[in-house]
């Protein structure tokens, strides 16, 4: 290999190498996948740091708990318990609702998209990452089961997808950032479309609605399970603003999320067997 | 005068301290007021230890910070490392003038870097829409008296309790 430098490289030289080394790696980082590697190499000295600046928050958290009045545990518990008994409650309809459901669809020879989701709690990390970038990282990674491209929510919704994931921690990317779709289903008539973040944590962008588009404030929308990243039928967002400029052919809709994704410390993923999209029902 | 490992071990351990407040959670409103703290750290021992503390360094921390952020591998690395190159460049020049016209020569350093990460979020379409992208600038120019006279005191004190 012949040598670059006859000796020690002059400072502009240096900056040069190292220019054209990092735009060679900004590209192939951008365009494909093969530096996922080198990110996980990295991650074993940069978790260390995430997880010791997580640290303080998680020992304040700590002590607010332990804390607590018996009082006041009591009375959380009491609440805890209800809202459990109600829960139970609603879970019981949503069974039979699902048997039923199978049963329409096999009346209609279509193929049943009910399905039992494994579903595990994992905590966010207080690390804030790049900021015009909408990512979190959760205290779960490799060891846990947690894979590429899994579904991240909260109590209240859908949050987003792992995008990296290291040994015992992952990198996922929010709904509300501006490189994400989400395939999802209008719940009242049942119109598909792709919601896009918008970089801002209370508003998500319905795209491809046509101006006469059926389409309300205050419609739900749900994840339709297109593109078999998302399990179908979890809530995502609510309709809030309607545009329809005249002569453009468009409609402009927002949506709010249901997930609360600057305040959530807890969130849910989700394990599906690899569904791809399955026949759906006809004469829609 | 200065036992070189002791320095090593205070230049890694300001660095950490960069980092941690680089990652630290910070309410919502505060985030893009954030100062660039590892570009003045990177600032401040270019001009005091340019020896050490060079443009392969600086890359290498950008690379780190890459991962640790979740940007593009490369992003932050190629900011900082022409945050280096500039401020070796002039550090013998800026390392003599007064704290009020060092913090102005600092401002103006960090502008290349931002302005190329800037241009690398626009290709990849994230371009923020918002003046307070440059916020960062006007805040570590505050920061950058403090942050000198404590690297500096970090500095002269490395050796010292080795004399002990």
């Amino acid at each position: 290999m012949k040598p670059l430098f006859s000796f020690g490289p002059s400072l502009t030289a240096k900056l040069i190498i190292f220019t054209i080394i990092s735009i060679g790696l900004m590209t192939i980082d951008h365009r494909f996948d093969s530096l996922y590697p080198v990110r996980s190499v990295l991650s074993l000295i940069v978790h260390p740091m995430q997880s010791f600046v997580d640290l303080p928050v998680k020992a304040s958290r700590w002590l607010s708990e332990n804390l607590t009045t018996r009082q006041q545990l009591l009375k959380d518990n009491r609440k805890l318990r209800s809202q459990q008994m109600l829960q139970n409650a609603r879970l019981q309809k949503l069974s039979s609702l699902g048997q039923e459901n199978i049963r329409l669809r096999e009346l209609l020879t279509s193929a049943s998209r009910f399905k039992e989701e494994r579903v595990s709690i994992a905590e966010l990390l207080s690390v804030d990452l790049d900021p015009y970038k909408q990512q979190v990282v959760i205290s779960k990674g490799d060891i846990d089961g947690v894979y590429v491209g899994q579904p991240l929510l909260d109590a209240n919704g859908v949050m987003g997808q792992i995008t990296h994931v290291n040994a015992v921690s992952a990198t996922a990317l929010l709904i509300s950032d501006p490189s994400h779709a989400l395939p999802v289903q209008i719940s009242r008539n049942g119109m598909r479309t792709l919601v896009v973040g918008t970089g801002k944590a209370d508003t998500l962008s319905l795209r491809h609605i046509p101006a006469s588009g059926d389409i309300q404030n205050g419609d739900i929308v749900n994840t339709s399970g297109l593109g078999g990243r998302f399990p179908p039928n979890y809530p995502v967002a609510q309709i809030n603003h309607i545009e329809r400029p005249p002569g453009k052919p468009f409609a402009i809709v927002t949506a709010k999320p249901f997930a609360h994704l600057d305040r959530s410390r807890e969130v849910l993923l989700v394990w599906q067997k690899s569904t791809l999209a399955t026949t759906l029902a006809s004469g829609k | 005068m200065h036992h070189t490992s002791s320095m090593a071990l205070t230049i890694l351990l300001s660095f950490m301290a960069a980092i941690a407040l680089t990652m630290v959670s910070l309410p919502e409103w505060a985030i893009s007021y954030r100062p660039a703290w590892i570009p003045l750290v990177v600032i401040y021992w270019t001009m005091a230890l340019p020896q050490i503390m060079g443009v392969g360094l600086a890359w290498f921390l950008g690379l780190y910070m890459d991962a640790a952020q979740g940007t593009l591998l490369g992003q932050h690395a190629i900011g900082y490392a022409i945050t280096a190159y500039i401020s070796i460049r002039l550090h013998q020049r800026i390392r003599i003038h007064p704290l009020s016209q060092q913090t102005i020569a600092v401002g103006l350093m960090l502008l290349p870097s931002m302005s190329i990460t800037l241009w690398v979020k626009g290709i990849q379409g994230q371009a923020p829409d918002t003046w307070l992208y440059w916020a960062p600038i006007f805040t570590s120019m505050i920061v950058w008296p403090w942050v000198f006279l404590f690297l500096r005191w970090l500095r002269r004190n490395a050796g010292r309790s080795r004399q002990i």
